[in-house]
């Protein structure tokens, strides 16, 4: 099936979850990844449980945080 | 790596940090690597800060998502965050370097310290034999 993953279509296996595109995109540091399908964010704890689809469009997105101290 | 900012910008996340005053204000920067080593900011983004307090900030990430949409609708390259600091200097704390997991990213930060003073820096950390390594970027802004 097409997905979109950062706004480069690609073709995946059927079935394919959210936690098998990390591992599949090499993505760096997953612990601090979000992941948006179709701009509806996954709870971490869906990833492994969210089986995507034709058409699905996937955002990664690092935790942008810190602070002064 | 030299980065350039344009003083318009500057001028906005400055304008901007200094009303969310005391708490800390961020977003990103977009722009271009180009062929010639300079990274060029072309556009920044004030986005919300969603921790609300002087000591830390969370950039919103529904807004980092439209962010990121709009910069890739315009050819842009995502190229790191900016925040600042209302109380302290223009260098990464221990917080800001453990929550810097892009290596590729430029970590800009606005100190408003001194009033009427205001000092940005921009920073590349990455991991090194798991420890965190910082290096300061040399940041230009221009007309």
């Amino acid at each position: 099936m097409k997905i979109t993953v950062g706004g480069e279509k690609k073709e995946v296996a059927d079935g394919l979850t959210v936690a098998a595109l990390i591992e599949q995109e090499n993505v760096e540091t997953p612990e601090y990844v979000t992941v948006s399908v179709n701009e509806e964010f996954i709870d971490k704890d869906a990833f492994a449980g969210h089986v995507l689809k034709e058409g699905d469009e996937v955002e990664f997105l690092y935790f942008m945080g810190g602070g002064a101290l | 790596m030299r980065i350039t900012i344009k003083q318009n910008d500057f001028d906005r996340i400055y304008e901007h940090a200094l009303n969310e005053r005391p708490d800390e204000a961020c977003g990103l920067i977009a722009g271009d690597d180009r062929e010639d080593g300079v990274r060029e900011i072309k556009k920044v983004y004030i986005l919300t800060n969603t921790d609300h307090t002087n000591e830390h900030f969370t950039i919103d990430p529904k807004e980092q998502l439209m962010a990121i949409k709009d910069m890739r609708s315009n050819g842009l390259k995502p190229l790191g965050n900016w925040h600042s600091h209302p109380e302290s200097p223009s260098r990464p704390s221990e917080e800001d370097k453990r929550l810097a997991n892009d290596s590729k990213a430029s970590y800009l930060i606005l100190s408003l310290m001194e009033e009427g003073k205001p000092v940005l820096n921009a920073f590349h950390i990455e991991n090194v034999e798991g420890e965190k390594s910082v290096r300061r970027e040399e940041l230009e802004i221009v007309k």
